[in-house]
């Protein structure tokens, strides 16, 4: 991997950078063929790929924070419940029925759920950070739970009705236009996170990651760069949470969950840090897993997730994409 | 009104009593089941997850050889810290070994799969419903103090952690073990490199954890029942205390487990709608001016 990308920046830019646009493209059109695939092959099943794409921009915004500025959290749930309860209230409570305006009001809600939380969990490092974040999550959780006249306490926020799309198309019982929604955002939010990655604010905190004391001193801001990262997480994490509140029409308690936070972070490790096309492979392939071994064995599911857990860490150290790239690298060496 | 006043007085004084008596058996049980994790992360610097399913796996053995095969309370629990160390070893030897000075990310991720496993297999087995370790005679009544009469059980788990605490304190600063093991917490390659075996410190510490796990997991039953998700609900409590405590230290541990039980016991108490949220606050509020936890050393 290291390998390519030297000698890929060592030809003049302007060969550098087609190279890069159509690798990009190339990785949107499978994104976009894997969407369609699944849609022609579980039509009765398109709550649950809705419901992966939900959890798939979770566990982007988790890899933002922890694979590309080296932040450990296991809190990560209080920015997508953030954006959830963002945009289930407005519907609720203030009339914003606007799918598109839900997911703005998700997405801010989760930005600010980011500020907050970023200001608290940036304190720490190492085991202080995850303690931190937990603590984080956990206090989310008991304070929607209190204020239960606006987020419906343990029964869940109820009675979210979004107007069709654009006044076009409504959100169906087969769940054709909120799978199309989902599809949509997931694009769309890769795309701008292609960006944002990519630009030299996306480089600086790659280097606080490898080396946050040389980053300060070269002049840059540490920890303003890596709150700024945990803003745009937030509203990455807020417009998952909005989505979900849109396609499944209710709120619970469990997206604030810690279990929640665990298992998104779980997903991104699987898939590989660092890597947006990880992100997306290890939520598609962990929550499919779940679902099939869940339906075929109530009662080993849990064994076997953990099991398969344990052999990622044993012999796919860098989750299955990262893996995967090792052995493609390998081959085409062992090929020259 | 001197009558009334007394009342309340006398009133406030038994709640305080009886919420302090709480709090510190809970605080006791906390500190017997996370001391072992607070020591080995001081030691290994592995983020263990799965410390909790040790302490579960004491409690199912206990409640199988007491409900069961029909053994004694007092055989029941070195059954179960034996039984819990003899599958914790392999574990050690096999997984653990690999993810020290690994990430944090990657002991997470192992750490996790494991008590995944151990959820799983724990409720295929023994089934999803709550056990319990019948108590003997002597612990299920209440005791007379002259002033006011308190669980026996409770009493018999602070006197527990009292007992930890103190053989714990004597192993680590009396014996040679402990000079070792203190070495190689403070430095592992210069102990190694000394002549201190630091494998075998390791798998010793990690062992004489896991019994302490284990042994809390049956003393604490009566507070934190047994049930499969146990090591899920309880993962959280756990590492909070040695972060809280700082990692390593068994007086930073206790200070934090009767400060932590102390709120957590308090706030059910006096706010119980707010569940909780006071907890996390305090922890959010020490964790944020103690980094290194309140008794952590500087590294």
């Amino acid at each position: 991997m290291a390998a390519i990308e030297t000698t890929s920046s060592a030809k003049p830019g302007a060969a550098a950078r087609p190279n890069w646009l159509m690798r990009d493209l190339l990785g949107l059109a499978v994104i976009l063929a894997v969407a369609a695939i699944g849609y022609f092959l579980f039509p009765n099943n398109l709550a649950l790929l809705t419901r992966i794409l939900g959890v798939a921009l979770l566990v982007l915004s988790i890899d933002l924070v922890t694979g590309f500025c080296g932040v450990a959290t296991l809190g990560h749930a209080a920015l997508f419940g953030a954006g959830a309860y963002a945009s289930g209230i407005a519907a609720v409570h203030f009339g914003i029925t606007d799918p598109l305006l839900m997911v703005v009001v998700g997405a801010f809600g989760g930005a600010v759920a980011g500020v907050v939380s970023g200001a608290v969990i940036l304190r720490g490092h190492g085991l202080a950070q995850l303690v931190l974040s937990i603590a984080v999550v956990h206090l989310f959780h008991e304070a929607a739970n209190k204020a239960s006249a606006y987020t419906g306490g343990s029964d869940g926020l109820s009675g979210i009705a979004p107007d069709p799309v654009f006044g076009l198309f409504a959100f169906d019982l087969w769940g054709r236009t909120a799978y199309g929604f989902a599809v949509a955002l997931v694009v769309i939010a890769f795309v701008v996170l292609r960006l944002i990655t990519r630009s030299p604010f996306g480089m600086l905190c790659r280097g606080i990651k490898e080396d946050p004391i040389r980053i300060r001193a070269m002049g840059a801001s540490v920890q303003g760069t890596l709150l700024k990262m945990y803003v745009i997480s937030g509203a990455v994490a807020g417009v998952g949470g909005a989505l979900n509140a849109i396609s499944t029409q209710v709120v619970g308690l469990d997206s604030l969950s810690f279990t929640l936070s665990a298992e998104a972070l779980v997903m991104l490790v699987l898939g590989g840090t660092g890597s947006l096309y990880g992100a997306l492979i290890g939520t598609v392939s962990f929550m499919w897993f779940e679902d099939f071994v869940s339906a075929a064995n109530p009662f080993h599911w849990l064994t076997i997730v953990g099991a398969l857990l344990i052999a990622v860490v044993l012999f796919a150290p860098r989750g299955l994409y990262g893996t995967a790239l090792a052995l493609v690298d390998r081959f085409r060496r062992t090929g020259k | 009104m001197p009558d009334a006043s007394g009342l309340l007085l006398d009133h406030t004084m038994q709640t305080v009593l009886s919420v302090g008596i709480d709090a510190l058996a809970y605080g006791m049980v906390l500190f017997v089941i996370s001391i072992g994790l607070s020591v080995t992360m001081g030691l290994m610097r592995v983020v263990n997850l799965a410390h909790g399913a040790f302490a579960m796996i004491g409690g199912y053995i206990a409640s199988y050889a007491t409900q069961t095969l029909g053994l004694g309370y007092g055989v029941a629990i070195l059954a179960a810290v034996v039984g819990t160390i003899i599958i914790a070893v392999p574990v050690e030897r096999f997984l653990y070994r690999r993810i020290y000075g690994a990430p944090e990310l990657t002991q997470v991720l192992m750490t996790i799969g494991i008590t995944f496993c151990v959820i799983g297999i724990a409720n295929y087995v023994f089934g999803p419903t709550l056990k319990t370790i019948p108590l003997p005679e002597a612990l299920r009544g209440p005791v007379d103090l002259g002033f006011r009469s308190i669980a026996a059980h409770k009493l018999f788990a602070i006197a527990c952690g009292v007992a930890v605490a103190g053989a714990l304190w004597y192993l680590i600063e009396r014996t040679s073990f402990g000079v070792k093991l203190r070495a190689s917490v403070d430095n592992a390659a210069m102990a190694a490199s000394l002549g201190v075996r630091t494998r075998i410190v390791y798998a010793v510490s990690f062992a004489v954890a896991v019994g302490l796990a284990a042994f809390g997991g049956i003393v604490g039953a009566e507070l934190l029942p047994i049930e499969p998700y146990y090591a899920l609900r309880y993962m959280v409590t756990f590492l909070v205390v040695v972060s809280v405590g700082g990692a390593g230290s068994i007086p930073g541990a206790l200070l934090a487990c009767l400060l932590l039980g102390a709120i957590d016991t308090t706030g059910r108490y006096l706010l119980p709608e707010y569940g909780e949220f006071f907890f996390y606050l305090a922890v959010i509020a020490i964790v944020c001016v103690f980094p290194r936890g309140l008794l952590g050393r500087r590294s």
